[in-house]
């Protein structure tokens, strides 16, 4: 390498590197920027400046929020919807798309487009709102669960998986007079418990992070959840609202320390917290499962 | 398989004039099971996907919000044909919210498509294993939060004593805060910016997969020859990405109409509006807050088919492009 070489590569180098600190820098300054405005004292935060570091550590606004029965509820109502609504979507995903692995089931094609339509139109906002409301499921826990209980695009990952399956696994139960749904549950569940990982965190992420169904279709204060309170919140904070919900709570907190900036930085590290707890499981399988749906499409 | 070739598919699912049983209808009767797996699955779909799409003929009728039975008002109401259609085309706020929508999907499209075509090539020539894990890392986990969380960030960053201002007032840039929020025409701008940081991470691990999936020999057959690293990328990697990119762009142009509503009707705000205001958002806004239900699904149905056409063509072409291998 003569010295002209060396000087394009160590620059080359530099473009390099200095290009993916700043998307690092990019994607991790906001989130540092809400743990440290939530975990400073919120007078302090109100004199301005940089605040990279906290000037005065305070969790007072995270003792306010968990001392509050409203958020402490949205996060169990969250925290319940996934637990209950997660599982549940993955097992009716898996059954829809073995029968339609089936390539000889009668009626496969059609069937298989009926499904993949809904992909592509939608009756919209209202008409949805309309159904969901004829359904009887305003104001009930059960929007949080049927609404979104299919996602096409997951369905198919798991379709794909299971079309990679040997067909031998199946043919020795069927030959023990299995029938179909038996096979399914005993034979093919557990064969496919990656590619269902996958897809359960998915449907995880989706659970928890999901706060349209709550903020349209509930009313009552005690089907809010996590999401929905936080959208209230910053509305309140974007309209300007002399006195918002976190300053309310503020006030209750009856401790100077406490501003309403604090508490809505707080529920929303709250609010982020989970997902970034599941973030390692999430790094194992989601590019798995990424790439088997890009194979696909 | 074999048995599928030798039947006719069955296009009705009456019985035909034979008296005897059809071979379909027995195989049918063989694969109950299977059918029994796929109700559920099935039921959803005619609620919540076919059920709304029938829910689309409120847009031709004068629905009345009130209170009593839906199904019973949505029959009996006055038919009106494209009444509402009309006076959505005829109307000043037809422009603004078309132009909204296209204006920030394009600026999304113009910053966020590069950006991950960039951070996989880059990433793939890091040697570092720990610095390429950590920015591949943090770079996805906004993919993975919710808008609402996202909004919350972004309004907090963008605030008068936010730190985007303070950093440009200790830059020397500005002297008085830039009130992001609440400048309209900043909005897209920064709609496309949100988009593009929730993304670009996660949007660049198609683009490692296909790097990784180049072969290795090319690169040595290349390194032997003398190319350089950036040779090596502008000759090799960016050529044998074309495919992948071109069919990833087209894609994108098709759902340039199919702007998501949470970052619009979040970020936005009564002082944004002009600006921030979508086909959705404004759907949303007549229908669900003032009551207008057949405008609104009138609004969202031409939105609907728009976009659908549009990812039809798209598609049309993306598969006309793969199979043709005109690259």
């Amino acid at each position: 390498m003569n010295a002209r070489d060396k000087m394009l590569s160590w620059i080359g180098h530099a473009l390099l590197y200095g290009f993916l600190i700043l998307i690092f820098i990019v994607t991790f300054t906001p989130f540092w920027q809400i743990l440290v405005l939530s975990i400073n004292d919120g007078t302090d935060s109100l004199r301005g400046g940089f605040l990279l570091w906290p000037r005065e550590f305070s969790f007072e606004s995270y003792a306010a929020v968990f001392s509050n029965s409203e958020i402490l509820n949205a996060a169990k109502l969250t925290a319940l919807r996934t637990v209950i609504g997660a599982p549940l979507s993955v097992i009716c995903i898996a059954m829809l798309a073995y029968s339609l692995s089936k390539r000889d089931l009668v009626g496969n094609r059609g069937i298989t487009l009926f499904f993949i339509f809904t992909m592509y139109f939608s009756g919209g906002l209202i008409p949805t709102y309309m159904i969901v409301k004829s359904l009887g499921l305003i104001d009930n826990f059960l929007v949080f669960i049927f609404p979104g209980l299919i996602n096409i695009f997951w369905m198919i990952l798991v379709r794909t998986f299971m079309e990679g399956l040997p067909h031998e696994i199946e043919e020795s139960a069927e030959i023990d007079g299995a029938n179909d749904v038996q096979v399914f549950f005993r034979v093919i569940l557990p064969v496919c418990t990656p590619v269902l990982a996958t897809v359960g965190l998915f449907a995880a992420i989706y659970h928890w992070n999901a706060w349209y169904d709550s903020y349209i279709y509930t009313y009552k204060p005690e089907l809010k959840t996590l999401q929905a309170v936080l959208v209230k919140i910053l509305n309140q904070y974007q309209t300007g609202d002399m006195l918002t919900q976190a300053q309310q709570l503020a006030n209750e907190a009856k401790k100077i320390p406490v501003t309403s900036e604090s508490i809505r930085m707080a529920v929303t590290m709250v609010a982020t917290l989970p997902i970034i707890l599941m973030y390692p499981f999430l790094q194992k399988y989601f590019l798995k499962g990424m790439l088997l749906g890009a194979v696909k499409s | 398989m074999h048995e599928n070739a030798a039947m006719p598919r069955p296009v009705q699912k009456e019985p035909g004039p034979k008296r005897q049983v059809p071979h379909w209808m027995k195989k049918m009767f063989r694969q109950r099971f299977l059918y029994l797996l796929l109700l559920p699955g099935a039921i959803w779909a005619i609620c919540f996907a076919y059920g709304p799409m029938a829910g689309l003929y409120m847009a031709f009728i004068d629905y009345q919000p009130g209170l009593g039975d839906f199904w019973s008002r949505f029959f009996s109401s006055e038919f009106v044909g494209f009444q509402w259609f009309k006076y959505f085309f005829a109307g000043q706020d037809f422009l603004i919210v078309l132009r909204n929508t296209l204006v920030s999907s394009t600026l999304t499209l113009a910053i966020g498509f590069v950006i991950p075509i960039l951070i996989a090539i880059s990433l793939n020539e890091v040697k570092n294993m720990a610095f390429k894990r950590v920015v591949q890392t943090v770079s996805y986990m906004p993919y993975f939060i919710s808008w609402v969380i996202a909004a919350n960030i972004f309004v907090t960053l963008l605030s008068a004593d936010g730190l985007l201002n303070e950093l440009l007032k200790s830059l020397g840039w500005i002297d008085e805060s830039i009130l992001f929020m609440q400048e309209g025409k900043l909005f897209w701008g920064i709609v496309a910016g949100a988009n593009t940081w929730k993304d670009m991470g996660y949007n660049s691990i198609m683009y490692l997969a296909a790097i990784a999936s180049l072969n290795p020999e090319l690169f040595e057959a290349a390194k032997v020859d003398g190319a350089g690293r950036l040779r090596q990328i502008w000759n090799i990697t960016l050529p044998l990405l074309k495919p992948t990119i071109v069919i990833l762009l087209i894609l994108q142009v098709g759902n340039l109409l199919n702007t998501a509503f949470d970052q619009y009707y979040l970020l936005g705000n009564s002082l944004n509006r002009e600006y921030s205001d979508v086909i959705d958002t404004y759907a949303f806004r007549y229908g669900i807050q003032s009551g207008m239900l057949s405008y609104a699904t009138a609004v969202g149905l031409f939105k609907s088919v728009v976009a659908f056409l549009m990812v039809l063509t798209v598609n049309g072409i993306a598969r006309k492009l793969e199979s043709n291998s005109l690259f």
